[in-house]
């Protein structure tokens, strides 16, 4: 019994004091803002790896989720005889939700993971404590770069997603299934608006990506610098990057979309 | 170096296709490429019932869009539903005894406001804040039906 409540209180003391050290680890991150400015290749280096080397994953699936949008939409819509709102449905799901939460969960297992995996084996290689004895702060140096490369990122890929998935859901509807073009655009036109449905969903993915890169970096800053301790940090980035995402979800469509 | 070369070459086409993405969502996908800021007049019309009207419901003539509807309230005294919309100011040239109807786009569309342009027998135009006088309601579709039932149920 009295072992029971010493583990409560410590998991208790372990998981607040997580929160405090990811506070200071942003608020450091944050602060190495100008370094980076100073130095743009870093920067670039990483929407490199983190940016372009995600386009291909991102571009297919949302051409298939956009195809598969297409055939689903169809398939319930001419039910009730209104096929010609196809490009509403796909349009409306892909820009308010599928895009920035598909997105960002792809996001987070193909760029989060591979972040907290790549800071994890430096801080177990010692690589970060040996730019500290050469007094570089190896947060400005290596975080921040990656911090701000998967906030400028995650817009882009999610427009990207969003766009693909349009044409993808086009291809099927128009091309396969007979859905006249003129009212699949003009419906889609009528009813999607650029500032409560497309700018919300760029303030959405923009959310995530600031959350996602944050936990993939924390994770691997925090891990115990071992070959298991690494492994575990990099399953923890894409199991709460998950939670993250479609918490804040569920909470900015609440805000975004509930008139 | 030369690598790094091929590095900012591809960081630039990402940005430039998220970029591009975005222009595409913007055009294609919503209504920004129809998007007029232009000058608005606002005319207002009282009705028993606006039905299922909304803000930002279209408001048009013959068939064509002119306007939205920009606010639905309640008047207390008369407890009737006045709206008000937003006409573009380009259309400067309706009579003022021109009839307001609330249709349906389709069985179960959208309500829109259609202005049915009158006679003009006092050779005025509806401007900034007039009055439609002529309207009808919404058609509810729920009372059609109770009505019809009724008269089934009488004959």
């Amino acid at each position: 019994m009295l072992n029971f409540f010493t583990e409560l209180g410590s998991a208790t003391r372990e998981a607040f004091g997580k929160i405090g050290r990811g506070t200071f680890f942003l608020l450091h991150a944050l602060s190495g803002f100008g370094y980076v400015g100073l130095r743009p290749r870093l920067l670039l280096k990483q929407m490199y790896s983190v940016g372009v080397l995600s386009f291909l994953i991102i571009s297919i699936s949302g051409l298939f989720v956009g195809m598969v949008l297409g055939l689903q939409g169809f398939y319930i819509l001419s039910d009730f005889g209104a096929e010609e709102s196809l490009g509403v449905m796909v349009a409306a799901s892909l820009v308010r939700e599928l895009g920035p939460v598909v997105s960002a969960l792809l996001f987070a297992g193909r760029a989060g993971s591979a972040l907290t995996a790549e800071i994890g084996l430096m801080k177990a290689t010692e690589q970060l404590s040996g730019m500290e004895m050469m007094a570089v702060d190896p947060v400005k140096r290596i975080i921040t770069p990656r911090f701000l490369a998967g906030l400028i990122c995650m817009p882009l890929l999610a427009a990207l997603f969003s766009a693909i998935g349009v044409m993808g859901g086009h291809m099927i509807g128009v091309g396969m299934l007979g859905v006249d073009d003129g009212s699949f655009w003009s419906q889609m036109q009528s009813s999607i608006d650029f500032r409560h449905d497309i700018i919300n969903g760029m303030i959405k993915s923009l959310v995530f990506g600031f959350s996602a890169t944050l936990i993939a970096l924390f994770e691997g800053y925090d891990c115990l610098p071992t070959s298991e301790g690494v492994s575990r940090a990099t399953t923890r980035t894409v199991v709460n990057s998950a939670f993250a995402v479609l918490g804040l979800d569920f909470i900015l469509t609440a805000l975004m979309f509930g008139d | 170096m030369q690598h790094s070369k091929i590095q900012d070459t591809l960081v630039g086409l990402f940005v430039a296709a998220g970029i591009a993405a975005l222009f595409y969502q913007a055009l294609q996908v919503s209504n920004l490429g129809t998007y007029t800021s232009g000058e608005t007049f606002t005319v207002s019309a009282r009705f028993q019932n606006s039905g299922g009207l909304k803000v930002k419901s279209p408001v048009s003539v013959a068939g064509v869009k002119i306007g939205r509807v920009s606010s639905i309230s309640l008047d207390k005294e008369t407890l009737e539903s006045v709206v008000e919309m937003k006409i573009d100011s380009k259309y400067n040239n309706l009579p003022d005894d021109s009839d307001a109807s609330i249709y349906t786009s389709g069985l179960l569309g959208e309500q829109y406001i259609s202005i049915d342009p009158g006679p003009g027998l006092s050779g005025a135009f509806l401007k900034n804040n007039s009055k439609i006088e002529n309207v009808s309601s919404a058609i509810i579709l729920e009372e059609m039906i109770g009505k019809f039932l009724l008269n089934k149920a009488n004959q």
